[in-house]
């Protein structure tokens, strides 16, 4: 028994030496060259080089010119990359129920529209969805051209340009990332009264 | 449910299962010290270790020994990461400026990496170092994988032996897999993970000022080094608290799809290279035949329990097609399910949705896959042994029936691995259901439950099938990060795994001193329909009937009280 102290110790150290640095490092390493977009996090910069966020992670936008993402329960006020997570309610949870009504009550008030998709008022697992489905861009799409001073025919050709289908046809569900629509709308239809910078 | 949802399950079960033969007969050649490509790279490396630990890798074991430095191993990871975590703060690569864990989530977390679970009590973004994550969890995401499938290999020595007594070595078994098998693939995969958007740098977190003026700090850590092999090794530990439903840790369908290949593709790889060796290729077929039954029906399952109706949003009148609630748009309800089905079945424990919001019988499924046993396919290497234990349960049953002793592939079963065998079955039930009990009449352990009713029996039924089964997911509304709970899980989880491995080496090394026998007219077949539909039986009877009680009170009473809520607007 006590032969197997040295290699149990031995062993323990050099794979944590091999596995648990060296391999991580060679790949950081790897990474940064050849993938150094990926490998930083996808962050996103605008014109003057400042990161405004991740493509991959959900941020709060609540004014009306901009697309609406997913209600999140990351941290105590929601999209918080440091916290990341779902509410865990269970289906039949009292909170869940009153959580939803409210919500459903607020986005009927904001797109005008009855209609409510899945996704709208319900929160993701990691509190960061990058995306909402279709159908929740498109039911914002007349808030959005009122608030921009442009035709919901503009704003609803650059919201399909984002549409993601699934990917080979059939692997995942169509979706729409907010942050990048939101970049897209701010570059092909400013809005009319200039923004503080 | 539509047809391009059902394209996907089908898709993925029908990858992830051909990809077992390369797999499988590469990992046998690996098993036997055969030749390999990567020779030339890996043989000196494979010399130097066994120099510097001191092994002399021709030396066989038996059961015992082998055993033996399994533990001793296991002792050393434990004591290695137990240090890391509690003193992170004076380590390198901590530029989160993190403190040292507690004393209590530091045994938790290093029992639940070594056992091969992932359970995750803390919140990693709040709690994990740079340098925890890569010397601390990547390190025994790769060797508790390496762990189990070397008892996987013992195994199928134990059934190629003649009169044999030596199971292999341990060591030698630990450095194969981990050098020839696990990192290889881990470094392609993690390669095409960052090229797939997964973050891999060392910086702790990136600050943004977002479109409309508001600050957000992003977390990074280096992940597609962790996540390739914590998928690849059946662990599941996320290096963020959503897991695989964290964009960075899953960014697209594609990466969703390479993850559940990977999270299912080296169990079912062990039950081929177990035929390979054992000269048993169509009754390992029989096995994997078993185990993707059972990945299709829970799939399924899930997937039509997550298109039904949720009642909060059925009440306001909002679309109800999918239950959205705790899931991602890229994903939906059919990548949901077939991951669901995969994590649950294999001992994986990562998640890309919560369990904790699903509907009633979509959650009740994913617990009841764990409390199965994990071996469909299992943990890698454990679902190998799983399935053999009941597989010999099953002869043992049929040879009842028809009043022969019986025999699997080639070796007489008679009482003495019976009694392993039912000993390794029976710890499962005992952990979970008087971890459960306990707690369930415990208030200062209820206090740490999210929800209340069925629902809240459903958590913490969930907790400790999930930690005895070596799975790690969660109804993660659990706020576990409590002394009582993190100790309780810890022992369940020492439990699922060493209480189950032990009787599981016993039984083996007593199958390797019997003689192989030819099967004769008498000798049930292990291969064909009949074989596989008992073994199904015997599953669900010996690994799930003891649990439908507890699940009548949990998921099944919740579902009808669905059903009456629905039925009330």
């Amino acid at each position: 028994m006590l032969s197997d102290l040295r290699p149990a110790l031995v062993s323990t150290v050099i794979f944590t030496a091999l596995l648990g640095i060296l391999y991580p490092l060679a790949i950081t390493g790897v990474a940064k060259v050849a993938f150094p977009y990926q490998a930083e996090g996808s962050l996103v910069r605008d014109g003057a080089g400042k990161v405004v966020g991740s493509a991959l992670i959900a941020q709060p936008f609540a004014k009306d010119e901009y697309l609406h993402p997913r209600p999140s329960a990351a941290g105590a006020n929601g999209y918080d990359p440091t916290a990341s997570g779902g509410s865990n309610y269970g289906p039949l949870n009292p909170d869940l129920a009153k959580r939803i009504k409210g919500d459903a009550a607020s986005l009927r008030a904001s797109t005008g529209h009855q209609e409510i998709p899945d996704d709208a008022i319900t929160t993701s697992a990691s509190g960061l969805d990058p995306d909402i489905s279709p159908a929740y861009a498109r039911l914002q799409v007349d808030r959005i051209a009122k608030a921009r001073g442009v035709t919901p025919e503009q704003v609803r050709r650059i919201i399909e340009d984002q549409v993601q289908p699934p990917a080979l046809g059939f692997l995942g569900q169509p979706h729409v990332n907010v942050l990048m629509t939101n970049r897209a709308l701010d570059m092909a239809a400013p809005k009319s009264t200039p923004k503080n910078s | 449910m539509d047809a391009r949802g059902w394209s996907e399950i089908l898709f993925t079960i029908a990858v992830t299962v051909a990809l077992a033969w390369p797999l499988g007969m590469y990992m046998a050649r690996v098993w036997q010290r055969q030749g390999t490509w990567l020779d030339p790279v890996l043989r000196p490396v494979e010399g130097v270790l066994y120099k510097a630990f001191g092994v002399d890798p021709d030396k066989g074991q038996n059961w015992f020994a082998y055993a033996v430095s399994m533990l001793a191993f296991s002792a050393a990871s434990f004591v290695v990461l137990y240090l890391i975590l509690r003193f992170q703060d004076l380590l390198p690569l901590n530029p989160q400026g993190f403190k040292g864990t507690s004393p209590d989530l530091a045994f938790n977390t290093a029992i639940s990496f070594i056992t091969n679970t992932n359970w995750q009590s803390y919140v990693p973004e709040q709690t994990v170092s740079t340098f925890s994550q890569m010397a601390g969890l990547t390190t025994h995401n790769f060797l508790s994988a390496a762990a189990g499938i070397a008892i996987a290999a013992a195994v199928a020595r134990a059934f190629a032996a003649n009169r044999g007594e030596g199971l292999g070595n341990f060591w030698v078994d630990l450095t194969r897999i981990s050098l020839y098998i696990l990192l290889p693939i881990a470094i392609v995969i993690a390669l095409a993970f960052v090229a797939l958007g997964e973050p891999q740098t060392l910086a702790a977190h990136a600050n943004a000022v977002g479109l409309e003026g508001g600050k957000q700090v992003i977390t990074l850590f280096p992940t597609a080094s962790q996540e390739a092999i914590k998928q690849l090794g059946t662990n599941g530990g996320g290096l963020f608290n959503a897991n695989s439903a964290h964009p960075f840790e899953n960014p697209s369908a594609i990466t969703n799809l390479i993850e559940e290949v990977i999270m299912n593709a080296l169990s079912y790889a062990c039950v081929v290279a177990f035929g390979i060796v054992a000269l048993v290729r169509r009754e390992a077929r029989a096995l994997v035949a078993v185990m993707a039954v059972f990945i299709l029906a829970a799939s399924s399952v899930v997937y039509w329990s997550e298109t039904q109706p949720a009642p909060a949003m059925h009440a306001v009148h909002a679309a109800t097609a999918v239950n959205m609630e705790g899931k991602e748009v890229r994903f939906g309800a059919a990548s949901t399910a077939v991951w669901t089905a995969f994590t649950t079945g294999a001992s994986d424990g990562g998640v890309n949705a919560m369990h904790d919001s699903y509907m009633p019988l979509g959650g009740g499924m994913a617990m009841f896959m764990i409390q199965l046993g994990e071996m469909l396919p299992g943990g890698v290497g454990s679902g190998l042994y799983g399935m053999v234990v009941m597989a010999l349960i099953a002869v043992f049953v049929g040879g009842l029936m028809v009043g022969r002793t019986p025999e699997y592939l080639g070796k007489k079963i008679e009482a003495r691995e019976v009694k392993f065998a039912m000993l390794a079955v029976l710890i499962l039930p005992l952990a979970i259901l008087g971890f459960s009990a306990a707690a369930a009449v415990l208030p200062s352990a209820l206090k740490a439950l999210e929800n209340s009713g069925p629902h809240g029996l459903s958590e913490l039924l969930y907790a400790y099938s999930s930690a005895t089964g070596n799975n790690g997911s969660a109804f993660a509304g659990l706020s576990a990060n409590v002394p009582y709970w993190n100790a309780t899980l810890g022992i369940a989880m020492l439990l699922g795994r060493f209480a189950y491995v032990i009787p599981v080496l016993a039984m083996a090394g007593s199958i390797a001193a019997k003689p192989k026998l030819q099967p004769t007219a008498g000798t049930l077949p292990t291969y064909g329909p009949l074989f596989i539909s008992l073994l199904i039986g015997v599953i669900i009877i010996m690994g799930g009937l003891e649990y439908f009680p507890a699940q009548a009170l949990g998921p099944i009473v919740e579902h009808f009280q669905v059903l009456d809520v629905l039925a009330g607007h």
